[in-house]
């Protein structure tokens, strides 16, 4: 029962943060960018001492006419931020940087989530505690700089607003 | 006068003729029981073919790496508990925590049962991951899991023994690197032999059936 709660809880700043993403008033186009992003529920996940990366998940939206690109970030809790995806091959995890980015298509959406794209958050400065919510600047091609706030779920999270541990099987 | 036909005189009488078909009916049986013989063994094989004998005997072997506490844990420390051990690194975002995740749940699925088996979680990056490192990256799956590591060379014997893989990828233009490395968890009896594999792509539903399997 406070699993659910606490989940309906995470659920609900997650879209309260989407709902500040989306406001007129944050950064996401300029009156000269063909693009226009908008990030949804991202979130990471929670880390221990000593583990000094985490991947942070996120859904982005282009809603303009051209296509964007995201190309990096940063964070006040991490040396750097990298675009990744990771594939299965062969029951071998294989994950790869974007060195190019990740592409966000007009008039389409991409979802970072577990078993595919994911931005990592390298040389983590300290760890994640579930519960807490953490700055993440977004760098597009196109849009420039988009501001997040990544809410830190538990270790084993799957996807925002999942309560940790159940569903069918690993997405991805 | 010599026969024309000396052939004819070879023709059986009517006794010797029924022994024949009594000899041809016990060969023909003969062969039956040869072909459902083959049969029987074709069918029965697959349980026993050299194959699948040799790859569970395949995985799995000597191996010793240390746990958080500093204790050394081998795989002769281990018989006596089955154990479900996976390879992984701490800075890995994505398979190695929704694995062990997934085997906490499903630990928890399996009620009393679950205390009957290990999880284990051997750090492949003991360059960057120390015991101490693993130890409290485990932690946070809030189940009891065992965490190990040792060596470049004791890391290797034990993904060796286990036919696992792994591999360091440069990123950030080769300032840094992340690892590539197997994704299945190795089920293994209380004797340390192999008895099945969980994919990572697999339903839960499946998983819980082995694990049921291996602590029943």
């Amino acid at each position: 029962m406070i699993r659910i709660t606490l989940a309906a809880a995470l659920l609900g700043s997650t879209i309260l943060l989407a709902a500040c993403n989306e406001a007129p008033e944050t950064p996401a186009a300029t009156e000269t960018a063909a693009s226009v992003i908008a990030v949804t529920e991202p979130w990471s996940r929670e880390t221990a001492e000593g583990q000094n990366a985490g991947g942070a998940f996120m859904t982005i939206a282009n809603t303009g006419t051209a296509a964007d690109r995201l190309t990096g970030g940063s964070t006040p809790v991490a040396g750097r931020v990298e675009i990744h995806t990771m594939s299965m091959d062969g029951g071998v995890m294989r994950m790869r940087q974007l060195e190019d980015g990740l592409e966000v298509p007009s008039g389409d959406e991409v979802t970072l989530k577990p078993g595919s794209f994911h931005v990592m958050l390298m040389d983590l400065k300290q760890p994640l505690k579930a519960g807490e919510t953490v700055p993440l600047t977004l760098t597009f091609a196109g849009a420039g700089t988009v501001e997040t706030q990544l809410v830190v779920k538990p270790a084993g999270e799957m996807a925002p607003g999942m309560t940790h541990g159940e569903g069918g099987k690993p997405h991805g | 006068m010599a026969d024309p036909f000396p052939e004819l005189e070879e023709e059986p009488s009517p006794q010797r003729q029924a022994e024949g078909l009594k000899t041809l009916r016990l060969a023909l049986w003969g062969v039956v029981a040869l072909v459902v013989g083959i049969g029987l063994v074709a069918m029965l094989a697959p349980d026993r073919s050299p194959q699948q004998a040799t790859y569970a005997d395949l995985i799995g072997g000597p191996f010793a790496l240390t746990a958080p506490d500093g204790s050394r844990v081998t795989d002769q420390t281990l018989k006596g508990t089955p154990f479900a051990i996976f390879f992984g690194f701490t800075r890995c975002p994505d398979v190695c925590p929704t694995t062990l995740s997934r085997m906490a749940a499903l630990r928890k699925q399996l009620g009393a049962d679950g205390d009957k088996f290990r999880i284990v979680f051997v750090s492949v990056d003991p360059g960057y991951d120390s015991p101490a490192d693993i130890g409290r990256y485990v932690e946070l799956f809030g189940t009891p899991i065992l965490g190990l590591t040792g060596t470049d060379a004791e890391v290797n014997a034990a993904v060796k023994a286990y036919r696992a893989f792994y591999q360091k990828v440069p990123t950030n233009g080769g300032a840094d690197y992340t690892i590539d490395h197997t994704a299945s968890v190795y089920l293994m009896d209380a004797s340390g032999k192999l008895q099945s594999i969980i994919a990572y792509d697999e339903t839960d539903a499946n998983a819980l059936a082995k694990l049921k399997r291996l602590v029943g």
